[in-house]
């Protein structure tokens, strides 16, 4: 489970290089302090990288939809650079803090909402064994660490002391409490057929063709999908749900007030909540890192013990095989994902805004009944089916052996399924 | 440089002790932030630093699952509840409701008595020999670690070969991966259903170890009960006008 | 110092409990008050758990964290539903000045 990039493969790499010239407690403290710095180096990239890239997305697709041309200056015919050009203006710019602001939260409440959503990126794997944090309850923890950027919205809705601030931050208070009940619920049943937390081993067990990817598993797995990306779109308060910052009516909603970087903060971890919630679609629903494609045998094996020696270590073999195959993996991964990003985008420039009240209703009168109802579609689903076939186990008993197993990516070479069967036995393999 | 490294690195207790001491204080500050500000908005803030805290110090005792509900429902459920009640109740003079000098010097005098009785309790307290006297109600992690351990620790003192040592150093890293993973979801879960995995192997109880089957379902009819409850107190009802009932 | 061990977490409980003691003392403000209870709860939790981590109690200490934590959310808000009327009955939140039910 541990490609080169988790924290805990380099943490040992390092400390097998380090092993000779010093005491282990401070070898410890050295190698995990340079292994995390690392992974939180690479996920600051994605973090700050793709935001960048959406942001000239949504102008150029905004401008498309309005029959207008999007930024085409900066940086050549297309304006790529039209962003970082955006950015470097941001930061020049003074941050002012208003009179009647609360300056401590004032200041600190763009921070809170970035490092939730940040955060957010530690349990969100990439590829197969590409993941900041292995979580066994990684699926609860990323939705835990998202429902925490509200808070930091809201904080700075109320810190800034002006009515249209605060009408917004009472109106994200309201919808994100509301929303978060159909988004865990539809997030619930890919999980149930998973039989487990670990986005790892969810990713893993939709390897192989389309067909096994989880949103063609069942009838009811097909909705929650679509139920799901409805409930995300309103999570990141993306259009037609933005009501926290409705231009029409609340000058812009909670950061009114804001200017410069701090304002700037608040823009990026929207943008990189987008990425994390349909990156979390695809995960649950698309397959995560897998193309879809049955790869023959013939050119996996090909692939298969390209191993080299790492450097400064003996008896430490690196996969390049299986390395190369998680960094398509990942590519496909993060690709998919900016596709239901570009979705948001379209269906922010082609739908009206919701009323407040239409909001709440659409939540708590429609999509919880609705997550509700597919939900228990789907626990009885398996029963309906009535099926003796392995895959339709009642997950009480935990997944079975082999269907971790036989489902491994021919791609990712043997080690990592046998690795793979112990973690999604979890618990039950350490008590015996 | 190194010794000095070597000092510190062996002072603060490694990694875990490294994250343990951050995230304490961290939370440890938050907390008396909480008391010392006046301004309820500030408080909410601190709260938030604190209960977050207090999340990643669960993550560093192995319990990833209650971390995970702790920043689900404490800080991004609980929290937002309350800044949100600060918001429907908190207007202009109402954010700093001041507390007089001589009961804030009361309180934190009397407060402060508490801190050193419950800090001279626990340190006069010999918790290693406590917890040896204690019958071992199952498997908890410690003991699962601490076996784990013995065996692991007896088989490389064992291997001779350098294949055999390779196993067993192979062994030492799938349980260390393994415990940072975590175990700790399906036992919490069979335990709701009323089954104890953690107790099933030790002789003594198995069969009487209890389930939480019945709190589980209490917990479901009383989450229940306050969602229609509290939907019933916070209806939306006549305001008194201003000058009827109070000075204010 | 060395190995973190029991105590240390204890310590981080009962100062959490401590301020949330005098949190919900001194406070007048009625949310103020129920952040009190929630740092309290905190410093709870954090025992429940140590416990649980460091002696060979089982995961009874977890169990009985995660149950916390549910009726602490439970709590909040059915106060947080009471301190709305109180508002709406006294156009204030200060806890001194509901005094009207003295005898």
């Amino acid at each position: 489970m541990n490609g080169p990039l988790a924290v805990l493969t380099l943490e040992n790499y390092l400390i097998d290089c380090l092993k000779s010239r010093a005491d282990s407690a401070t070898l410890g403290l050295i190698a995990f302090l340079t292994a995390a710095l690392i992974h939180a180096a690479l996920y600051l990239s994605l973090f700050g990288g793709l935001p960048v890239f959406y942001i000239w997305l949504e102008r150029k697709v905004a401008g498309r939809i309005q029959d207008r041309l999007g930024p085409t200056r900066v940086g050549g015919k297309f304006g790529w650079l039209q962003t970082i050009a955006d950015g470097i203006k941001l930061i020049q710019k003074e941050d002012l803090v208003p009179k009647d602001a609360d300056s401590l939260v004032f200041r600190m409440a763009p921070y809170l909402a970035g490092i939730a959503s940040f955060a957010a990126f530690m349990v969100l794997p990439v590829s197969d064994g590409w993941i900041g944090v292995v979580a066994e309850c990684g699926a609860f923890l990323i939705l835990a660490l998202m429902s925490l950027e509200v808070l930091g919205i809201i904080l700075a809705g109320y810190s800034s002391g002006s009515k249209w601030a605060l009408f917004g931050a009472m109106r994200e208070a309201a919808q994100m409490v509301s929303y978060e009940i159909p988004m865990a619920i539809c997030a619930l049943i890919p999980l149930l057929i998973a039989g487990s937390l670990n986005l790892q081993v969810v990713g893993k067990m939709q390897t192989g063709g389309v067909w096994n990817w989880f949103i063609f598993h069942d009838p009811f797995a097909f909705l929650a999908f679509f139920c799901y990306f409805t409930v995300a779109t309103a999570s990141v308060k993306r259009a037609p749900f933005d009501l926290a910052e409705a231009e029409s009516e609340l000058v812009a909603g909670f950061h009114t007030e804001y200017s410069g970087f701090r304002w700037s903060i608040f823009f990026l971890a929207e943008y990189a909540s987008m990425f994390a919630v349909s990156g979390i679609a695809v995960l649950l629903f698309l397959g995560g890192w897998e193309t879809g494609m049955v790869i023959p045998e013939s050119i996996a094996g090909s692939l298969r013990g390209w191993e080299i020696n790492l450097p400064f270590v003996t008896g430490q073999r690196f996969d390049l095989g299986a390395y190369i195959a998680n960094l398509v993996g990942g590519h496909v991964f993060v690709i998919k994902a900016s596709l239901l990003v570009t979705l948001q985008i379209w269906v922010r420039w082609t739908l009206p805004r919701l009323r407040i009240d239409q909001v709440m209703t659409t939540c708590l009168k429609y999509l919880v009944p609705i997550s509700c109802f597919l939900f228990l579609g789907a626990v009885f689903w398996p029963l309906i089916l009535a099926s003796t076939t392995e895959a339709h186990r009642p997950v009480i008993y935990g997944p079975p052996a082999k269907s971790v197993t036989s489902v491994i990516s021919p791609l990712s070479g043997p080690p990592v399924g046998t690795e793979s069967s112990t973690i999604a036995h979890g618990g039950l393999e350490v008590v015996r | 440089m190194t010794y000095l490294l070597e000092q510190a690195a062996n002072g603060i207790g490694g990694t875990d002790g490294l994250l343990f001491w951050v995230f304490a204080i961290l939370s440890c500050v938050g907390a008396v932030a909480v008391v010392a500000t006046q301004n309820i908005v500030r408080m909410a803030f601190w709260l938030v630093v604190s209960l977050g805290s207090v999340a990643a110090l669960f993550f560093l005792m192995h319990a990833d699952f209650l971390g995970a509900a702790q920043l689900l429902i404490y800080v991004g459920g609980t929290v937002v509840l309350l800044v949100f009640g600060v918001m429907l109740t908190a207007s202009g003079h109402t954010i700093k409701v001041q507390t007089s000098p001589a009961e804030t010097l009361l309180g934190g005098g009397v407060g402060l008595l508490l801190l050193c009785v419950l800090i001279f309790a626990i340190s006069t307290v010999n918790w290693a020999d406590i917890s040896q006297q204690i019958p071992a109600a199952g498997d908890s992690p410690a003991i699962v670690d601490a076996r784990e351990d013995a065996s692991l620790a007896e088989s490389l003192s064992v291997a001779t070969t350098p294949e055999a040592k390779a196993t067993a150093e192979k062994a030492l890293a799938a349980v260390e991966a393994r415990r940072q993973a975590g175990r700790t979801i399906r036992q919490l879960g069979l335990s709701f259903y009323g089954l104890r995995p953690d107790h099933m192997n030790s002789s003594a109880n198995a069969a009487s170890a209890p389930g939480y089957l019945l709190p589980f379902e209490i917990i479901s009819v009383h989450l229940l009960v306050v969602l229609i409850g509290a939907a019933y107190l916070a209806r939306a009802k006549r305001r008194v006008t201003p000058g009827s009932g109070t000075d204010l | 110092m060395g190995e973190v061990g029991l105590e240390a977490y204890l310590f981080v409980g009962a100062v959490l409990f401590v301020c949330g003691v005098v949190c919900m003392a001194t406070k007048r403000n009625g949310i103020g008050v129920l952040m009190g209870v929630e740092l309290v709860l905190n410093g709870a939790n954090i025992n429940f758990v140590a416990f649980s981590r460091f002696t060979p109690l089982g995961l009874d200490g977890q169990a009985t964290a995660l149950f916390v934590v549910v009726l602490a959310a439970a709590e909040a808000a059915v106060a947080l539903a009471i301190a709305l009327n109180y508002y709406n009955n006294h156009l204030t939140i200060d806890v001194d000045r509901g005094n009207e039910l003295q005898g």
